[in-house]
């Protein structure tokens, strides 16, 4: 019987000198890996990205926007008919419902900003003092809002980190008084640049009292308004109680939608998880490609090594042992073509990552076990009929395919 | 297996083999009845077509009678199994082919390294054995070439190093020099005869009169029968050299 180390000694002497062959079939396997870890990376990258912004939020917070979407069918609203606004007052009406632990109004638009002469549009939200609380903002310099609300004279704004270095460079922006549209501003505080989150980008963002802004924008109605609880498991229960308290202010009529984050948070990650699938299913039809590709390159060997493989019988090699050769070496090829492949992959999402350092680019463990598993299984299944093939060859019929070497 | 029941002494009864060829049935071996006895020197003659490749194949276990008994080494070898018979030839037959059969990517050394491997002989007894083999058939300096990088003469040199590396008492030789000019011819068939000196057993197939001329005990083969078998008193070693 052929000792262990003498086995893996000649098919590694049967691999790396014939380069063109084995180099072949390395690529073709790599490319397969490659697909499935890369493919997989990036949609798991962009799924995780999104989920973040989702998280952002708190679990316990519920977002109530005016109009009343429907998923059912039915005529479009052609009457003309208007969603009534969702005022202040609706807001602050919120605070009376038990387990409603803090609340915060929205009002969003675009406005021009100058200071010294020197001008640009910026994203402006106004809000009170509690939106710092439930999207757990932090502040690198100053402080939120100062005064009480329900004072007019109030005229304050933050900035966001990005927005702050645009405006001020290197120069001390605390205390500065800005214009925003023909309104003025002092610069209280400056928020920590924490990133994107639930579509608005904070770092770009000048922050107002609410008040101020709806003057600034006039508008008696708010954009959003979101409600912190005190409870998640009641986040159901709120949802009907908010829902009854604002039909009472609006004359019995339901015009406004509550939003759960876990509703959306399961329906994008719904999406996004059948998404990756399609992906890695697309990537295992190219793993699927690259193991005929290896079984093929497997068989067209036997073809040419048939001489060989007489010869290792007419020496003294039995039919299980030409069978084992051809595949080891076909597992061996399998394998660091896959492993070759996941090294490529890997040094790409690395570079992705380096590149959009915003987005985790990361292939799932399950697709890279999969990914060398069903490479290993099907360089192992695919060299399984050659080699059977090669195993049942008489040596007399191989050596009469005479190689003339 | 110990080194007493290695012999090459062999006893062929009624063996018949039959080849398929189209709607035509090729009786290549037709009633082979044969005893030979260890450090014999035979040769096959016949013309193309006669069965001689076909008997040697089947006395290197290479192919099966399809009925008949084949006894080699005291026991009779076509009920056997293709892993027993594999065993067989690694142990007591050696192969010398027209076309040398060497291993392309494999240097001459390792080339007739092989079937010690394929018996899992340890690395070091193996270079033990290799060295003086080696040395005898000059390849010294020429052992780490590659079949290609090889003359001839060289590469039939190598593929004989390869068949009595395991020290098997039968030697089967086709064609040993149909691929040869003369000169490497005459070397080759020095070696052979010289191996057959020191007691091996050797059978040369061969359509060359001259070669076949020089064994002991002559063969010749027309449609797949025996039909002279005659064995001569010269030594060959006492005949001038080709």
């Amino acid at each position: 019987m052929i000792r262990l180390q003498d086995h893996f000694t000649f098919t590694l002497r049967s691999l790396t000198r014939t380069r063109f062959r084995t180099t072949m079939q390395l690529v073709a396997m790599a490319i397969g890996v490659l697909a499935v870890v890369l493919l997989t990376g990036i949609g798991e990258g962009g799924r995780r990205f999104v989920m973040a912004e989702f998280a952002s939020l708190g679990n316990d917070v519920l977002v109530m926007l005016p109009g009343r979407k429907e998923t059912t069918g039915g005529l479009p609203p052609l009457t003309g008919e208007g969603t009534r606004d969702i005022t202040l007052e609706d807001a602050q009406s919120l605070m009376r419902i038990s387990d409603v632990e803090r609340i915060a109004p929205i009002v969003v638009g675009t406005s021009r900003l100058s200071i010294s002469g020197l001008s640009r549009d910026s994203l402006v939200l106004g809000t009170t003092q509690d939106f710092f609380s439930i999207r757990d903002l932090a502040f690198s310099q100053g402080q939120a809002f100062t005064t009480r609300e329900g004072s007019r004279s109030r005229s304050e704004c933050i900035l966001g980190a990005t927005l702050r270095d645009e405006l001020f460079g290197p120069k001390r922006a605390l205390g500065q008084w800005i214009n925003v549209a023909d309104y003025r501003c002092r610069v209280t505080g400056v928020l920590t640049d924490s990133g994107t989150g639930f579509g608005f980008d904070m770092s770009n963002a000048l922050i107002l009292p609410v008040d101020n802004a709806m003057q600034i924008f006039n508008t008696e109605g708010l954009f959003r308004v979101m409600i912190q609880i005190e409870n998640i498991d009641a986040v159901p229960a709120m949802t009907t109680a908010v829902e009854q308290q604002m039909k009472l202010r609006h004359d019995g009529q339901l015009d406004i939608t509550i939003v759960t984050p876990d509703s959306l948070l399961s329906a994008f990650n719904n999406v996004l998880l059948i998404m990756t699938f399609a992906v890695a299913g697309i990537a295992a039809i190219s793993l699927l490609v690259a193991g005929v590709l290896i079984m093929n390159m497997t068989l067209i060997g036997v073809a040419q090594r048939r001489a060989e493989i007489g010869l290792l019988k007419a020496l003294g090699a039995s039919s299980k042992e030409v069978r084992l050769l051809f595949i080891t070496e076909a597992t061996l090829l399998a394998t660091s073509g896959a492993v070759l492949g996941m090294l490529i992959a890997e040094f790409i999402l690395w570079g992705l990552r380096f590149k959009f350092p915003e987005v985790p680019f990361a292939t799932p463990l399950w697709a890279s076990v999969s990914a060398i598993g069903v490479s290993a299984i099907a360089g192992i299944l695919f060299s399984w009929i050659p080699a059977q093939k090669a195993a049942k060859l008489p040596p007399v019929l191989a050596l009469q395919a005479q190689a003339g070497k | 297996m110990t080194e007493a029941m290695k012999t090459g002494a062999i006893k062929v009864r009624g063996v018949h083999r039959r080849f398929q060829l189209g709607d035509q049935t090729v009786h290549a071996l037709n009633d082979i009845n044969l005893d030979i006895t260890q450090g014999e020197y035979i040769s096959v003659m016949g013309p193309s077509g006669s069965g001689k490749s076909t008997l040697l194949n089947m006395l290197g276990l290479l192919d099966v009678p399809d009925e008949g008994e084949y006894w080699l080494a005291g026991e009779d070898t076509v009920p056997m199994s293709e892993e027993a018979r594999a065993g067989y030839r690694r142990d007591h037959i050696g192969f010398v082919f027209q076309s040398y059969h060497l291993v392309p990517r494999l240097s001459a050394r390792e080339n007739m390294e092989l079937p010690m491997v394929l018996a899992g002989i340890p690395p070091a007894e193996r270079r033990k054995r290799l060295a003086p083999v080696i040395q005898r058939l000059g390849l010294t300096e020429r052992a780490d070439h590659k079949p290609e990088q090889l003359s001839g003469g060289q590469r039939q040199r190598v593929a004989i190093g390869r068949a009595i590396i395991m020290q098997a008492p039968l030697l089967l030789a086709d064609e040993p020099t149909g691929n040869l000019d003369t000169h490497s011819g005459a070397d080759v068939v020095e070696l052979l005869e010289e191996l057959n000196a020191q007691g091996v057993t050797l059978m040369v197939v061969t359509h060359d009169m001259a070669l076949g001329q020089r064994a002991k005990r002559r063969l010749r083969m027309v449609d797949g029968a025996i039909v002279s078998d005659d064995t001569f008193a010269i030594s060959s070693s006492e005949e001038p050299a080709l």
